[in-house]
């Protein structure tokens, strides 16, 4: 075999691109400037929710479709996917955007109190209706990036520093990309992480709200993590009082125990995304660009591998890719 | 044609930009609807250096005349400052002036709103200001120098539809050449067709299109409902009454 594949970043989809490959007997490197795993990924501030039929609600066809392969593909890596299901759920008064949303998924099974309190005791009287989608999964997007490390720390692979000056390369560097990807955009996120020993919840549950809608991820410990708010702007930096008073305010809705639970992070970064939010698989020459994740970053990160190493060992067409001027 | 501060917009029907799944679906309900102006929020997408110009590109890409807004906005202090960062944003003096006095209905606050409108008209904006369908206030905005009102529908994000006929006949009646459109609440392309029905210049709406399940095919279905109404306007109506009117000549028939 030649050189290595030189792969540019070390998020989540520099990693998944990478573990695909070796997986398939193909030479990388990873070309990373800070830490892997690290908060400079935007993945770092991920929620993990494994939840293709909930994202069909607003994400185009192909999100809900490729979603569905996640759960395997990391349960393959080794790391622990845990399979409750997602649970979404509405205040008394918005309690119709609950039918709005069933409408819009597949997927889905309406429970009625008893149920919610069968599945979430915690919730149980808080809510009179809710939605169980049971085929959705979980995962500790930290650890599931550590993992991927190890896997390829184990199988020799080197990361660097060093910026590659030829060669072949797969450019996963996200956001970073906008420098030659003019179409991409940031979209931010603010996210919350609390600890509360007062609530405990199996599965991630989503909270309808016409104007702050909002995920609670169980991380188990008494952890859990508060997401996200999604604003139209590049931004990489300074989570505002704004986003965090409705992300906290959701999750004293959701349970009034939160009130009581200790802040542990307020974290915040710019999803990659393209005008239609969905990802893209693109080759100019000897560069390979995988980016667009939007909020879709572990859902998806596996099927777009997937295909790049369909494209890099086999020469099959990604579904996804849009634009091919290769001389590969 | 609808004129607003000496420009004709073809158009009756403007749209916001907001909570659309994808700026692409957002592009196609724009080209689908023929909407004429696009508003924009800029406040919190603003960050610290102007880091919501990507998501602005796609929006002058429209091709249609961009409003600006200052959605977000709760003083007046607040207003001022968004509308000249909109200003040099978009290089344009219009600016949707909105400064929301409650939280949970989000209804403007008239006081706040005739202050900002004031301040901005003197320098040099040409302002759009989203107010109640409250005839003091609209008199109180058009001495501070604005030359369109918006009144809303009901309160924004509701989908409600007209929810003060009474009072918006009553504004549109008060100020019969001034530039008038309803501006949030509606949900349904009938209460569109309603509000141009009543002689309002035209309608915006936002969420009753980002939201709905296929918002360019939405979007086109208000835009057919805004030119129905608008033509029902201009056409004349007959005045309902309370006995039926046969449309056809009863001579020959018996009275019973």
């Amino acid at each position: 075999m030649s050189d290595p594949i030189t792969i540019l970043g070390g998020g989540i989809v520099g990693l998944c691109v990478a573990t695909e490959l070796t997986a398939r007997g193909v030479p990388v490197r990873i070309c990373e400037n800070g830490d892997v795993p690290g908060p400079q990924a935007c993945s770092w501030w991920a929620a993990g929710m494994l939840a293709p039929f909930c994202e069909g609600e607003s994400a185009e066809e192909p999100v809900v479709r490729l979603g569905q392969e996640a759960a395997d593909w990391w349960e393959r890596q080794g790391v622990r996917v845990i399979r409750n299901g997602s649970l979404v759920v509405a205040l008394g008064r918005d309690r119709r955007e609950l039918a709005r949303f069933a409408r819009r998924t597949d997927g889905h099974r309406a429970l009625d109190a008893h149920a919610i309190a069968e599945m979430e005791p915690d919730l149980g009287g808080r809510f009179s209706e809710a939605l169980a989608f049971e085929d959705e999964a979980h995962i500790t997007p930290r650890a599931a990036l550590a993992e991927l490390w190890d896997g390829l720390v184990a199988r020799d692979v080197e990361f660097t520093k060093d910026q590659p000056t030829s060669g072949r390369i797969i450019d996963c560097r996200g956001l970073a990309a906008q420098d030659t990807l003019k179409d991409l955009r940031g979209v931010k996120g603010e996210m919350v992480i609390l600890r509360s020993n007062e609530v405990k919840l199996h599965r991630p549950v989503r909270l309808l709200h016409p104007r702050f809608p909002l995920y609670v991820v169980p991380r188990g410990d008494g952890v859990f993590m508060l997401g996200a708010t999604q604003i139209e702007s590049g931004e990489r930096t300074r989570p505002t009082v704004r986003s965090t008073l409705e992300l906290l305010t959701a999750a004293f809705a959701l349970h009034p125990a939160f009130g009581e639970a200790e802040i542990l992070e307020i974290g915040v970064d710019a999803r990659p995304a393209f005008p239609d939010n969905l990802p893209r698989i693109r080759r100019r020459g000897q560069r390979i660009f995988v980016n667009g994740m939007f909020r879709h970053g572990y859902l998806l990160a596996p099927a777009m591998a997937r295909q790049v190493a369909d494209l890099i060992c086999d020469d099959l067409k990604p579904e996804m890719m849009d634009e091919d001027h290769g001389e590969w | 044609m609808a004129t607003f501060y000496g420009t004709e917009v073809s158009s009756r029907l403007m749209l916001g930009t907001a909570q659309y799944p994808s700026p692409a679906i957002l592009a196609d309900a724009f080209k689908r609807s023929g909407a004429g102006i696009a508003t924009v929020s800029v406040r919190r997408e603003a960050g610290s250096d102007k880091a919501g110009n990507a998501f602005w590109d796609l929006i002058k890409d429209l091709g249609v005349a961009v409003l600006p807004n200052t959605a977000g906005c709760h003083s007046v202090r607040e207003a001022v400052t968004t509308a000249h960062m909109a200003r040099e944003l978009f290089d344009t003096d219009w600016i949707k002036l909105e400064v929301i006095g409650h939280m949970d209905t989000l209804q403007p606050d008239p006081f706040a709103l005739v202050e900002a409108a004031k301040i901005l008209t003197e320098d040099g904006f040409k302002v759009f200001p989203y107010t109640t369908e409250d005839l003091i206030v609209g008199e109180k905005l058009l001495q501070a120098g604005c030359e369109v009102l918006m009144p809303w529908g009901a309160p924004i994000g509701s989908g409600l539809g007209l929810s003060n006929i009474y009072g918006l006949r009553s504004i549109r009646a008060q100020f019969p050449d001034i530039s008038m459109v309803i501006d949030a609440g509606l949900g349904l392309p009938s209460q569109a067709a309603a509000a141009m029905e009543m002689g309002f210049d035209a309608v915006l709406l936002n969420t009753a299109v980002a939201k709905a399940g296929d918002p360019a095919l939405m979007a086109e279905g208000f835009a057919q409902a805004v030119v129905s109404g608008r033509m029902a306007y201009d056409a004349d109506p007959m005045e309902p009454r309370d006995m039926a009117a046969p449309s056809t000549p009863l001579i020959g028939k018996a009275f019973l």
